[in-house]
């Protein structure tokens, strides 16, 4: 909240996009596909830090937007056949519409009490899920057909399964989020959502209607996180339950942590930060568990706040 | 003239305490007016239900001709009244600059002032003497200036009825001159209900005085009269030199 000049904000959130742009014609087929899923679940941690890091909210249930999201256009896709804007817009529609009513529910509590019923909403997701396995699967998932996984635009239709469409529709998905995430957190709206982190009972004494401006940060993280989720059943062809098990609810938390809660990029480097522990330390060792452990306590020793949030802290005050 | 604000019958209970009791109550537009009372009169609880933070057991809240008592704290602050914290409650993480771009940015959406942001919180943090600490951090700023702040943030919502709760408190003596000038200027352009302990603050700025006692309104008049009040000087103020 520095007095920063936005035009020095804006450049660096661009040249991070026109860096992961430059990505896609340098890297390993490999890693091509391994970042193409990290900047959508970047799209989850973004949508997640909305709520987490600016309005101070810790949800514990986040998976169930996610999935949402997943498994409205995946199924909109198999059981309806829509197309796939189609598709996408159905999973956003329904992580809003889950959005409004769970924040609705778990807006009457806070602290504690919003962690433990957020979390209890979905179980309820994860359940239904199962429970409904005709239609969903169950605990099996289902594949989303290659022929459905069409992009049609005009004349072209572009093959989501093509490693180089599907990096780029990735890339789309997280620029539009991350220069909306910047622009919110730099606007009126953000302001307010930060005094609300801060201390609430001041903020509704400036005139706030503190209720409102949190349901509306709920809806918009959760359609953000849906967001993220329909983009993973198009472009990688999976929806499953395991998507909003508890695991997927922790997972963006964990990501905000490392990467720095109320940070625009922090998001994105705690799952770029996790993903590649992860895939680096799993060839040596079936151990590897044990190594992220180390390394996220290491992390939390030496970067409380998160690897942006503590470089913001020490060196660059600027950063939004 | 319509006073700005009348309560009747305004009560409040906490479990068997009444906290405040059927207390009939006014105030004209551009008054100072104190209210005082040992601890433990209602006088927070009063203006609390004023500014809606805690709802009334019964009674009524009238402001400027209209029903309030039902009306949430946030849409009041929308009609002018603005309330500032007993204890500091100012965002200590924020800049100075950024506390009053709050309210100042309300007010703006309300559409009840026009212009730049910073202008309105320039204007803000000068009238209170902070415009040279604008940027930094509230919670760095000294305890005198962290009340002022408060103040600017209380000011910058372009009130019409401001509440003061006990703001010269912890003040050293040549800031609470400072502060006797400040409120003074503030009603040129607001009504002020300041809640205070400090008896000279107190003469010296108020038009009228409230005097709780045990929920109830005990006393009310000019200061020389509130003085003179021997039920007063019993309650309160101890026997006059």
């Amino acid at each position: 909240m520095k007095e920063a000049s936005p035009a020095k904000a804006y450049a660096l959130h661009l040249g991070v996009i026109a860096l992961l742009f430059a990505l896609s014609f340098v890297l390993l087929e490999y890693h091509h596909g391994l970042l193409a899923r990290i900047m959508v679940l970047a799209v989850f941690a973004m949508g997640y830090n909305m709520l987490f890091g600016y309005v101070g909210l810790l949800s514990l249930g986040h998976a169930m937007f996610f999935s949402a999201g997943l498994y409205g256009a995946g199924l909109a896709v198999i059981h309806l056949g829509w197309s796939v804007p189609a598709a996408f817009a159905a999973g956003l529609a329904c992580g809003a519409l889950l959005a409004l009513v769970i924040g609705l529910l778990a807006l009457r509590t806070s602290g504690v009490a919003f962690m433990i019923v957020t979390m209890m909403f979905a179980q309820v997701f994860y359940l239904i899920i199962l429970y409904f396995a005709a239609w969903t699967g169950g605990d099996q998932g289902l594949v989303v057909p290659q022929s459905g996984r069409v992009l049609v635009l005009g004349d072209t239709s572009l093959g989501l399964t093509n490693p180089t469409v599907r990096y780029m529709s990735a890339l789309v998905l997280f620029s539009i989020v991350l220069l909306v995430t910047l622009g919110t957190v730099r606007s009126r709206y953000g302001r307010v959502l930060v005094a609300i982190r801060e201390n609430d009972e001041r903020t509704k004494m400036l005139g706030y209607d503190i209720f409102s401006n949190k349901l509306v940060a709920v809806v918009v993280s959760g359609t953000i996180c849906a967001a993220s989720g329909a983009a993973y059943a198009l472009l990688f062809g999976y929806v499953g339950s395991t998507f909003a098990s508890v695991q997927y609810s922790i997972l963006p938390l964990l990501w905000v942590l490392l990467g720095g809660a109320a940070t625009t990029l922090g998001p994105l480097i705690g799952t770029l930060f996790m993903y590649y522990v992860v895939d680096i330390t799993s060839g040596y060792t079936s151990a590897y568990l044990l190594i992220v452990g180390i390394a996220l306590i290491l992390l939390v020793l030496f970067f409380p706040r998160g690897i942006l949030g503590t470089i913001r802290q020490r060196w660059l005050g600027w950063l939004p | 003239m319509m006073p700005l604000l009348t309560t009747k019958g305004l009560s409040r209970n906490f479990g068997g305490l009444r906290a405040v009791d059927g207390v009939d109550f006014a105030i004209m537009p551009g008054e100072i007016r104190a209210v005082i009372g040992p601890n433990g009169a209602g006088k927070t609880t009063f203006v609390s239900l004023v500014s809606g933070r805690i709802q009334p057991s019964s009674g009524m809240i009238v402001f400027d001709g209209a029903d309030i008592t039902n009306l949430p704290a946030y849409a009041r602050v929308r009609l002018g009244i603005a309330y500032t914290f007993q204890i500091t409650s100012v965002f200590a993480n924020l800049t100075a600059y950024d506390n009053v771009v709050l309210p100042v940015q309300r007010t703006l959406t309300d559409g009840r002032s026009k212009g730049a942001v910073h202008v309105g919180v320039m204007a803000a943090l000068e009238r209170t003497g902070l415009a040279g600490r604008a940027h930094m951090p509230a919670g760095q700023l000294s305890y005198g200036h962290q009340r002022l702040l408060e103040v600017a943030m209380g000011l910058a919502l372009k009130p019409r009825l401001l509440i003061l709760d006990e703001p010269t408190q912890g003040l050293a003596d040549g800031e609470i001159d400072n502060f006797i000038g400040l409120v003074r200027e503030i009603a040129k352009s607001a009504t002020v209900l300041l809640i205070e302990h400090n008896m000279p603050v107190v003469m010296q700025v108020a038009d009228r005085i409230t005097v709780f006692n045990a929920g109830k309104i005990l006393a009310e008049g000019t200061p020389e009269q509130v003085r003179a009040n021997a039920e007063v000087q019993d309650a309160y103020l101890g026997t006059t030199p």
